[in-house]
């Protein structure tokens, strides 16, 4: 054997090693044990949401809410300006999400209602109105709209990922979607429920604390209503409680009541919050909070003046309990609402990550059973042997000891495939083992391509030598035009399908370049030990 | 071993009738889609709810239907899922085009199914839920809240890997499905663990195992998307081909690739398959496939005009497709049986995937010396004719030679 072929050897022995460490090898290394084998290899192949069960959602932000409430502001913030400077005006009003118009400014004060939009609202773009002598058009500008969505899209997507992360799920993918559409991809793998994921998404996460008005608690908003001569206080506001809250009237199933209209705190001022063991209601959850400096500042006087009253924690417009105060607070509270562990902790992270900047609107929702799962990998993994060994005994059969070599590439080929999955951390799904058995049958096709052309050579009398070298070199330019092409197209549904379509393109991808090592490498390096080793004048077992 | 020995079979007299039997095809095809109102869609592209249930024995198809009626859900439609390798799968889909696609929330067709085959199927048990329905975090919540262990505040995650225990018994040993709770003592639940198990639930005769809803924006966009993709990918054969050979062979390789989709999808519409994502793949892999194939025989072409340079166009056309024929016939049985494999034991999700791949196959094998070759033949003759000149050693030839 001369040297080049050993290093040749060498080399493809080398990259076999590389393959079994990467499926094998890692993260326990040296495996100790078949147990250790085992695990190593179901942590580094990455089971996409169909083979090992999850939940998957395409939700899309209403970017467009934001921007109008940007106007609102805008709309609030130009007249308190134009209040200051008396500069008098008929109207303003918001014509759409990006438009606010301004009718008849006083004709003699145009120029300082022109320099003050421009100095202080300097995203909006300033037109007289169409078909007015002093009215003016505002705009809000693509510049501006774009950063708005944009800003939006970003702190959605972070309040979404810090919700879900803290569910404690393995592995949570939370990332933007599609092209330009605002859309967000949330995958869970192992989370057969997607209710709790999309409670928690959802939540809007609007905690506020109103001093209790009225220590009553009414059966229904008339009730109250009528209790205050049919009119509410002006700094009052009607809440309703919780079912479960202290004082329901079992009448009507119902509570209300009357707070202060003006929250002490709200869930700005929150610093965190955590669910503890209740120590009232044995086997169920409370809420402690810790409030900021500032908030605790303001919380402090406010609790000692009101000692005796009723602090109604309203979350969500809907009043969880009304606990009595019963001395100087400054930091720190508790909601009471007999949860559960699992509700509890979904609250607290809730109040810890803040409001969602905009809504949102589910566009697609998949949800896969563990045991659904199970069984795609089982069919899978049976079809892809099935396959396997018939191809196999088929190659053995019709090509004596070559198709013996053909068996080597073809398992090589598999091992090669399944080791760049582990390394690229890429993601087997139920298409990608479609792609895995699709790259058996293609490697078979480079096979049964340079066989054929040397079966055809050694017809043309060839000495077996030659004829390997012309087979594997005629047939090569045959190979780079089938790989290339089929690459091409599998690269185009990589870039622009989604989901299950781009597994596949990517499994197949790797499966085709390994195949050119295998089929045309490893093949010829087997041949030329093969033909080194036999016996000049005796024929290829081919 | 060899089974096809050297053949000298003239193709390209046959050209007629190859191209009468894919005009046929094609026509039969294009018939059925417009028969039907168009291809049948999954609902990956048409939008709308499909939930997979498994039933602990056969499927109570009528009661189902009747309780569906019942929830208003008249148009939902059930179809039993089996196939060769497991034939009593035990298993439905329920499909529902038309909630949750308006303005209602996207998940109320699935809220409707889950509520008619609660009230259809469910114990009716006042106050317990079905256990085949829950997830580990609620059988924890229960076993937290009722201690049966008596652990107290020392029970820490205890509960939590208990019933994660359990459930992953239900989900893997079981395939979803428990019919007496007291099988749960198998996964690690005592006596009085069971206790509490069997005061909070009850166990159902179902389980959900699969449950897909899409949007009716999201299913336009795919379809579109999917149009787009499989354009993308043709084009860029075509030119590579048209780089590798001449423009005219690309040309040829994907008016027969289209001629393969074409056919695959009328035979999708006469065998009532629907279009989904992974026929999409499935379709591009027969693309690539086909193409593969062509290229094969073009690649013999281009190498025979050069060692043969006095013989007519067709005649080395004819040589190229017979010197290949081993090949071919061998490398599509191959992978025909693979495929055909996946068809019969890949399980309902990648049954229309492998019918649109054990089509392609059968359709592209045939197409490469069934329409692409004579299709550059008919060019050489029309472009020899136009010349004035024989078919041989065309303008075609001589610059594949070239390359």
């Amino acid at each position: 054997m001369n040297a080049n072929l050993k290093w040749k050897a060498l080399f493809i022995a080398a990259v076999i090693l590389i393959c079994i460490i990467g499926l094998v090898g890692r993260p326990v290394f040296p495996p100790k044990s078949w147990s250790d084998l085992k695990s190593n290899f179901a942590q580094v192949i990455k089971l996409g949401l169909d083979l090992q069960g999850g939940t998957h959602l395409i939700l899309q932000v209403q970017v467009q809410e934001a921007v109008s409430q940007e106007t609102d502001q805008t709309l609030d913030h130009l007249m308190t300006q134009l209040r200051d400077k008396s500069i008098r005006y008929e109207e303003l009003r918001k014509l759409s999400d990006t438009q606010i118009l301004a009718h008849n400014i006083a004709t003699d004060q145009t120029g300082p209602f022109r320099t003050l939009v421009m100095d202080q609202f300097p995203g909006w773009d300033i037109a007289p109105a169409p078909g007015e002598a002093s009215g003016y058009l505002l705009t809000l500008n693509a510049t501006s709209v774009a950063n708005i969505q944009q800003q939006t899209m970003d702190q959605a997507e972070e309040t979404i990922r810090r919700r879900i992360d803290a569910l404690g799920l393995t592995e949570p993918l939370v990332a933007p979607y599609g092209q330009g559409d605002n859309e967000i991809i949330v995958e869970l793998p192992g989370e057969g429920d997607p209710n709790r994921a999309k409670s928690v998404i959802q939540a809007g996460g609007q905690l506020e604390l109103h001093l209790v008005l009225d220590t009553t608690a009414y059966p229904s908003e008339v009730a109250a209503e009528a209790a205050h001569g049919g009119v509410m206080p002006p700094n009052s506001e009607l809440v309703q409680g919780k079912a479960s809250a202290a004082g329901t009237s079992q009448a009507s199933g119902e509570s209300w009541y009357v707070v202060d209209r003006v929250p002490v705190v709200t869930g700005r001022d929150l610093r965190s919050a955590t669910a503890l063991r209740s120590t009232k209601n044995a086997g169920f959850y409370d809420v402690d909070f810790t409030l900021s400096t500032d908030a605790g500042r303001r919380f402090g006087p406010f609790t000692e003046q009101n000692i005796g009253k009723q602090l109604g924690i309203v979350l969500e417009h809907q009043l969880q309990t009304a606990p009595n105060i019963n001395g100087r607070i400054d930091d720190t509270g508790v909601i009471e609402g007999r949860f559960g562990e699992q509700e509890a902790n979904d609250l607290a992270l809730v109040l810890r990550s803040g409001a969602l900047p905009a809504s949102i609107k589910y566009l697609e929702e998949r949800t896969v059973g563990p045991s659904l799962g199970a069984d795609s990998i089982r069919h899978g993994v049976q079809a892809s042997v099935v396959s396997l060994v018939v191809v196999m005994i088929f190659m053995v059969f019709y090509y004596q000891l070559s198709g013996v070599n053909a068996v080597v590439a073809l398992v090589l080929n598999l091992v090669i495939l399944l080791a760049a999955l582990a390394y690229f951390g890429a993601v087997l799904t139920l298409p990608g083992i479609a792609g895995v058995i699709l790259t058996i049958g293609m490697g078979v096709d480079s096979n049964v391509l340079i066989f054929e052309r040397i079966r055809e050579e050694l017809r043309a009398g060839k000495a077996p030598g030659s004829a390997v070298d012309m087979g594997f070199k005629r047939a090569f330019l045959t190979i780079i035009d089938t790989h290339v092409t089929t690459v091409v197209s599998a690269l185009f549904l990589g870039l622009f399908g989604t989901g299950p379509v781009r597994g596949f393109a990517i499994t197949l991808v790797i499966g085709l370049l390994a195949n050119l090592f295998t089929s045309v490498y490893v093949s010829r390096v087997i041949f030329d030990w093969h033909l080194a080793k036999m016996p000049r004048e005796a024929a290829l077992s081919i | 071993m060899e089974f096809f020995k050297q053949q000298n079979l003239d193709w390209m007299s046959k050209a007629k009738y190859f191209f009468g039997l894919s005009l046929t095809l094609l026509l039969v095809g294009v018939v059925s889609i417009i028969a039907k109102g168009g291809l049948y869609y999954g609902i990956d592209f048409k939008g709308g709810t499909v939930v997979n249930v498994r039933f602990a024995g056969p499927p109570p198809i009528d009661m189902l239907r009747a309780g569906l009626a019942n929830q208003g859900l008249g148009n939902s439609t059930i179809v039993p899922v089996s196939d060769i390798a497991n034939p009593n799968t035990n298993e439905v889909l329920i499909n529902l085009e038309e909630k949750g696609q308006g303005a209602e929330a996207l998940d109320a067709g699935k809220t409707a199914i889950l509520n008619a085959l609660h009230a259809t199927l469910g114990s009716g048990e006042a106050g317990k839920q079905d256990f085949n329905s829950v997830g580990a975090n609620e059988v924890s919540t229960v076993l937290t809240r009722k201690d049966p262990l008596g652990l107290g505040t020392a029970a820490g995650d205890r509960y939590n890997q208990l019933s994660r225990q359990i459930v992953a018994y239900r989900d893997k040993d079981r395939r979803g499905i428990v019919t007496n709770l007291n099988d749960l003592s198998a996964a690690g639940a005592t006596p009085p663990v069971l206790a509490v198990l069997r005061d909070a639930f009850y166990a159902g005769s179902f389980a959900i195992i699969n449950v897909e809803i899409v949007g009716p924006k999201v299913g336009s966009e795919l379809r579109l998307q999917a149009i787009y993709v499989t354009l993308y990918a043709l084009a860029g054969m075509l030119v590579y081909i048209a780089f590798r050979f001449e423009w005219v062979y690309g040309a040829a390789a994907v008016l027969a690739v289209f001629h393969d989709v074409l056919i695959t999808l009328g035979l999708f519409s006469i065998f009532h398959f629907e279009i989904s994502l992974t026929v999409i793949a499935a379709l591009l892999t027969l693309v690539g496939y086909s193409m593969n194939d062509t290229i094969v025989i073009f690649d013999r072409i281009r190498e025979n005009l050069r060692l043969m340079r006095r013989e007519p166009f067709d005649a080395i056309v004819n040589r190229s497709i017979n010197q290949t024929l081993s090949r071919t016939i061998l490398t599509s049985g191959l992978t025909f049986l693979t495929v055909l494999v996946l068809f019969l034991m890949g399980g309902q999700v990648l049954r229309a995937f492998s019918f649109a791949l054990v089509v392609g196959i059968m359709v592209g094998t045939y197409s490469s010396f069934g329409i692409a070759a004579p299709l550059v033949v008919a060019w050489n003759h029309w472009r020899g004719q136009e010349a004035g000149v024989l078919a041989t050693g065309t303008a075609a030839g001589n610059k594949a030679r070239k390359g």
